[in-house]
């Protein structure tokens, strides 16, 4: 497939998101607006930047892919990645907005006053961020070679100089513009296509894709092992990943409070759903025009590329593939941006001296990482890869924040116990995953989808842990609880003296 | 519409017999909260455990239709094949039944929760 009309449509995404970026760094000045937005941006606003940086080369492509090449079972996917924000909603959003911190470590170090827990909280944001980095930049080299036939490291290096360009000239507020920019592109260039797909797909006399195992729940295929367990795992991992993806967290800290993170977390809640009901309509046209693809998961997730040229072709056909395209690297853009922007912060925080100027050094090393990684390791399939950086967060930060929020019986020992025990046994299984140790079986399983027993293991050992040192549970914990959960207006009003 | 009629009609004003208006300018349990006597533990704690409750409520809810949805398909193979507008059931509430579930939940807990921490508010404040 070459397509001049996809490079035209890439090239004008690429170039409005550098102008946009470039419209923010008129008004972003000093390290705060680089930081959080200085706390301004409505939750409107917000939630549309928020769902533009989440979905990411996983959404876009990978859940298509994995739904034509696994069936409804892969319909967990999309599931998973939306009630992740249900969950965050009833148990992290207002809280963590009223702590007042402005980053992950910042949260961390405020709760439990520990230096210690901070430095280890900083690395594990870095970590995720650059696990989550890697398929996006895989999924843009993917796209590229798919749409111009381009070698593979050529999309993923474009993607990285863009966001360090993008990132370093206007920091967090313009990324805030070209994020909600972002949201509406993926939101037209998937469900557009995928109306006029279905027209065609009526006009041929709607073939039905919904037939055999694939259709079915849970059914046994071949090369598929221990299907239940899997999908179990992967849904534990996005409904308890969610809350500690960086990007995602740094951007709570730009509502103005408790209240308005609440809402806006809803009203992203209401822009995923609104989203994920695209991806699985070309798996499920995939089913039928084109399902050679389901032969390998890296061909499978060139569905949503490929589809509409093959089901229409001529100029229309190109057009709409032109526009999935743009969607596609809309995709990388956004999330790899927002990614770049948080893992960045954290760096030039915990590990530099701070300011705009090491933000900016700090923000290529953040791209430099991942990029290099790319060209190295073995790529697996985009839904999976993302699927274990949620793991690593399940299993890290969100035992952090569940019972630094609602435990008050949490030490610093304890949350170490828990930071360790999480980070060595997620870390390790992707390790083992991505240097493919265990082809088959239970043990294959395991390490694919580790959350299902490393999240237990975390929370378990933090628990226990804590309650074995007492002691050290810190000074100000009745006062840290009383800001976590007190409403707004409560402590802030003051009454006659 | 009807016209005022003459000087206006003489009322008595006398001090409301109301447990509110006794006590303003007295006690206020904000202090004992903001100092964190054990009082204002005990305040704290009662507000953390009605937020929990209602989060409670919606991820079990969560977790139960989680849990259930394949065991249903097990359990009963006929719902799996009974078509809704030319899509298999499970696909019809896995790919968008569920999007608009989990949105319902969202909004009654964010209704939900505002109102408990509007009625700590008016407790603590005693308006």
């Amino acid at each position: 497939m070459n397509s001049g009309a996809g490079l035209a449509a890439i090239s004008l995404v690429v170039v409005a998101t550098v102008l946009i970026g470039a419209y923010g760094l008129r008004i972003s000045r000093t390290t705060s607006d680089f930081m959080v937005a200085s706390r301004s941006v409505p939750p409107g606003l917000n939630a549309s930047a928020i769902c533009g940086e989440y979905l990411s080369a996983a959404s876009f492509l990978g859940v298509a892919g994995l739904v034509l090449l696994n069936g409804i079972d892969a319909l967990w996917f999309p599931i998973g990645y939306t009630a992740g924000y249900l969950v965050l909603l009833v148990l992290v959003a207002a809280p963590l907005r009223r702590s007042g911190a402005y980053t992950l470590p910042d949260f961390a170090e405020e709760r439990l006053r520990s230096p210690q827990v901070r430095t280890i909280t900083a690395v594990l944001v870095v970590v995720i961020g650059w696990l989550y980095l890697l398929p996006q930049l895989e999924g843009a080299s993917l796209t590229l070679a798919t749409v111009t036939g381009a070698p593979p490291w050529a999309g993923a290096t474009l993607v990285a100089v863009v966001v360090v360009v993008v990132v370093t000239a206007g920091g967090m507020r313009s990324i805030t513009f070209t994020q909600a920019f972002q949201y509406a592109i993926k939101l037209v260039a998937i469900s557009v296509p995928a109306i006029v797909l279905l027209a065609v797909w009526r006009g041929h006399g709607t073939p039905d894709p919904f037939h055999g195992a694939w259709a079915e729940p849970l059914a046994p295929r071949p090369g598929r092992s221990h299907p239940l367990y899997t999908t179990y795992s992967l849904v534990l991992a996005t409904f308890l990943g969610t809350m500690g993806l960086p990007h995602v967290l740094v951007r709570f800290y730009t509502n103005p409070d408790g209240r308005a993170a609440r809402r806006t977390t809803l009203a992203v809640l209401a822009l995923l759903g609104l989203f994920y009901l695209w991806p699985p309509v070309y798996a499920a046209l995939g089913r039928v025009y084109t399902p050679d693809l389901a032969s390998s998961a890296t061909a499978a997730d060139t569905v949503v590329l490929v589809l509409p040229q093959r089901m229409v072709g001529g100029l229309g056909g190109e057009l709409l593939g032109a526009l999935v395209a743009a969607g596609a690297f809309a995709a990388f853009l956004s999330t790899a941006s927002g990614l770049t922007v948080s893992v960045a912060g954290v760096l030039t925080q915990d590990l530099l001296k701070g300011g705009v100027r090491s933000f900016r050094l700090a923000t290529v090393a953040a791209v430099l990482v991942p990029l290099g990684l790319t060209l190295g390791l073995r790529s697996l399939d985009l839904a999976s890869a993302v699927g274990l950086a949620f793991a690593v967060a399940a299993s890290t930060i969100c035992p952090l924040l569940i019972l630094g929020i609602w435990w008050s019986r949490l030490t610093v020992p304890g949350a170490i116990a828990g930071l360790a025990v999480g980070a060595t046994l997620a870390l390790a299984a992707v390790a083992a995953t991505y240097l493919n140790i265990a082809e088959r079986g239970w043990p294959a399983a395991l390490l694919a989808q580790p959350a299902a027993w490393t999240v237990p293991m975390a929370f378990l050992s933090a628990v226990t842990v804590s309650l074995l040192s007492p002691r050290r549970i810190p000074g100000h914990t009745p006062q840290m609880m009383l800001r976590l959960h007190a409403p707004e207006g409560l402590l802030a009003a003051e009454g006659p003296a | 519409m009807t016209e005022p009629t003459g000087r206006p009609r003489r009322v008595a004003v006398s001090h409301p017999r109301t447990r509110a208006a006794r006590r303003s300018g007295g006690y206020v349990p904000r202090g004992e909260l903001r100092a964190m006597t054990p009082i204002g533990a005990l305040y704290l704690r009662s507000l953390i455990r009605s937020q929990l409750r209602l989060s409670f409520v919606v991820l079990s809810g969560l977790g139960l239709a989680i849990g259930l949805l394949p065991v249903l398909a097990v359990v009963s193979p006929r719902l799996v094949s009974v078509r809704v507008l030319g899509l298999p059931l499970p696909w019809l509430v896995l790919g968008v039944l569920v999007f608009p579930a989990m949105i319902g939940a969202a909004a009654w807990y964010v209704h939900a929760v505002e109102r408990t921490e509007r009625q700590f508010v008016d407790l603590v404040e005693h308006r």
